[in-house]
């Protein structure tokens, strides 16, 4: 796959804070790219840098090895974290103003009937509920039928359901070609949408790869998750070097049937226990819990 | 690029015009104030009649006989000449020299004929002869002066609020931010902002003063496309003083500040409510500087006096050249977020 889009040594500062330290990283045509990280971690800016709303310090941005230019701004989608709009106008005014923007767009009803913008399409843009909401600046950020889409933080403050139904509409996006741009707090989000992932913390990218791949390279073992009444902490601390977060022990292994007869020999119930195998979130903790804050 | 001009311009109409709060107010406000000022000038003052008087020291002694007459309000002046007009407009009811004992009276006048009869009772037993001299012209109510203020006034608000405001809540609110997200650049926005809100405050003007006119029938001596032509520019320089104001600010607190700091000086030194003659020289000079003291002079020239274009070049000379630079300000500095 060809690099749409090439960041190199991204530098940017707000007074003392260094936002965006030293950031690069390629991104491919027709995948679907994770920018992951806690909260202040530099993402948004990250993705601002990117979509030319802010100006790096240093580094370089390359979109189909050009600078950003007039051409970005034609192709390029971009759905913010929060975007207000301009009141007092109704949801088909806000499609047609932004379609007026472009050379090239998707006709309006056929975005109206794909987003199910239909039944509040005469309403006032304030009076729209969360995932209306999020789908009407979907729709806005495809209406000139982008090459790449950046999606901010898309389905945070929205219901699981809501949730899927957005994670469903970019998986559509995608399959009819376009790259995407994607950051989130969710791992299982990233995990759903993602053919790679880049985790950042304080300004830096301390992970980048298909989320599979960083998972293999980081694990090697598996959890196996009890209930704190079961496997009570003064044990389970001492014999299992067991973690315990929510009310549940979570011990971590590379040997099941080991640890196993061990909980058995020690008469600990297993009716509620439950093995899984480490996931994103896992992989998240790690490396911007404990490498960087340790 | 005029695409995009057309699209943020009818975007921005559409919001103002279903804004019924805001568009009520910018309509209704400056006839409230006429209203008020109307009532407010009618008159209730026990001093029936005014009289200019023009004397030295030795002079107004002699005058004494007609000075002490109870009800009639003395304005001393300088000269007689640049005062004429006031008698002509029936500011002042008759203008008395006591130097050369002539005096100037609008026949027009029924006060002008009233204190004419008092000067020439008091001095009957006189030494001098009095002088008659004639002057024409109409009455000049307060209400037909500060009409051409009152609009050039609501011009003022609307431009500097309806520009400078608009564009800090657009940024506060992050409205910018998605636009600068699309092809759109500054100049197109500022162009299609400017556009939207020169033609939104023309045409609410145009139903003030529709409006005024019946209820109040007003003086306008003058042209009607040469009033539209003074307050298309003046309209422009306040909205591009707006834009120097709104250009990077973020908070609607301090744009209202900034905002409220320009307009308040300008509606009360620049000549809206009270001539600035006799003012302080220092503040005649500032009220020079000020867009609104052009906007509401060269409109009561023509209004009033019948002006054309030559006569009030100079104020459309000075609202031409501000609005040049500082739309140049307004787009150098301006920012997006």
């Amino acid at each position: 796959m060809s690099v749409i889009l090439q960041v190199s040594n991204l530098v940017k500062r707000f007074g003392q804070l260094t936002a965006v330290n030293d950031v690069s990283f390629d991104i491919h045509q027709g995948s679907c790219f994770g920018l992951l990280g806690p909260n202040g971690a530099g993402k948004t800016t990250t993705i601002e840098l990117m979509e030319g709303i802010k100006t790096p310090d240093s580094g370089r941005i390359l979109y189909q090895g050009e600078p950003l230019g007039q051409k970005f701004r034609n192709e390029a989608g971009i759905m913010f974290q929060t975007t207000a709009l301009q009141d007092f106008v109704t949801v088909r005014e806000m499609l047609v103003l932004f379609s007026r923007f472009y050379p090239v767009t998707t006709d309006i009803d056929d975005l109206v009937e794909r987003y199910a913008l239909g039944e509040f399409l005469h309403q006032d843009t304030r009076k729209l509920s969360g995932g209306q909401k999020q789908r009407l600046l979907l729709a806005i950020a495809l209406i000139n039928q982008p090459k790449i889409l950046f999606l901010d933080e898309p389905t945070t403050g929205l219901d699981p359901q809501s949730r899927r139904n957005l994670w469903e509409q970019v998986r559509q996006v995608k399959a009819q070609g376009a790259t995407i741009l994607l950051t989130t707090h969710y791992m299982e989000e990233a995990y759903e949408l993602c053919d790679e992932i880049a985790i950042m913390d304080h300004g830096r990218m301390i992970a980048h790869d298909a989320p599979d791949t960083l998972l293999a390279k980081h694990f090697d073992d598996v959890v196996i998750q009890l209930d704190e009444k079961d496997l009570p902490r003064e044990l389970g601390e001492v014999e299992f070097m067991a973690t315990y977060r929510e009310g549940n022990a979570h011990i971590l292994t590379g040997d099941v049937n080991k640890t196993v007869e061990g909980l058995l020999a020690r008469k600990i119930p297993l009716d509620r226990l439950r093995i899984r195998a480490r996931d994103l979130e896992d992989l998240f903790l790690e490396l911007t819990g404990k490498e960087l804050r340790a | 690029m005029w695409n995009r001009i057309y699209a943020l311009f009818v975007a921005r109409n559409t919001e103002f015009f279903r804004d019924r709060s805001s568009l009520a107010w910018s309509v209704l406000l400056p006839v409230l104030i006429i209203f008020v000022f109307a009532y407010a000038f009618t008159d209730d003052n026990p001093q029936k009649f005014k009289v200019g008087i023009v004397a030295s020291t030795n002079s107004i002694m002699a005058t004494q006989n007609f000075t002490s007459t109870r009800f009639i309000q003395f304005i001393e002046f300088e000269e007689v000449k640049p005062n004429l007009k006031k008698v002509e407009r029936h500011q002042i009811d008759l203008l008395f020299d006591a130097n050369s004992f002539s005096y100037w009276i609008n026949q027009t006048s029924p006060n002008g004929y009233i204190v004419e009869k008092l000067l020439i009772a008091a001095f009957t037993n006189a030494p001098q002869q009095l002088q008659q001299n004639i002057v024409e012209g109409d009455e000049v109510r307060y209400l037909d002066w500060v009409i051409p203020g009152v609009l050039a006034m609501n011009i003022m608000w609307g431009a500097l609020f309806g520009i400078g405001y608009v564009i800090v809540r657009y940024r506060k609110f992050g409205v910018l931010k998605r636009l600068r997200a699309t092809p759109v650049t500054a100049l197109e926005f500022l162009t299609a902002q400017v556009i939207s809100r020169l033609w939104i405050m023309l045409a609410v003007n145009v139903v003030i003063f529709i409006g005024m006119d019946l209820v109040f029938d007003f003086r306008m001596h003058g042209s009607y496309l040469n009033l539209f032509i003074v307050f298309t520019l003046g309209c422009i320089c306040l909205i591009c003083c707006g834009l120097v104001v709104a250009a990077r600010i973020s908070s609607e607190e301090v744009a209202n500040g900034l905002l409220n700091l320009l307009s308040w000086p300008m509606m009360f030194l620049s000549g809206v409510w009270f001539s600035l003659e006799g003012a302080h020289p220092l503040m005649q000079k500032f009220a020079l500087v000020l867009p609104l003291t052009h906007v509401t002079e060269a409109a009561r020239e023509i209004m009033i006096d019948g002006a054309g274009l030559v006569q009030i070049a100079d104020h459309l000379l000075v609202l031409g050249l501000s609005s040049v630079v500082l739309l140049v300000i307004g787009a150098w500095i301006f920012r997006w977020e």
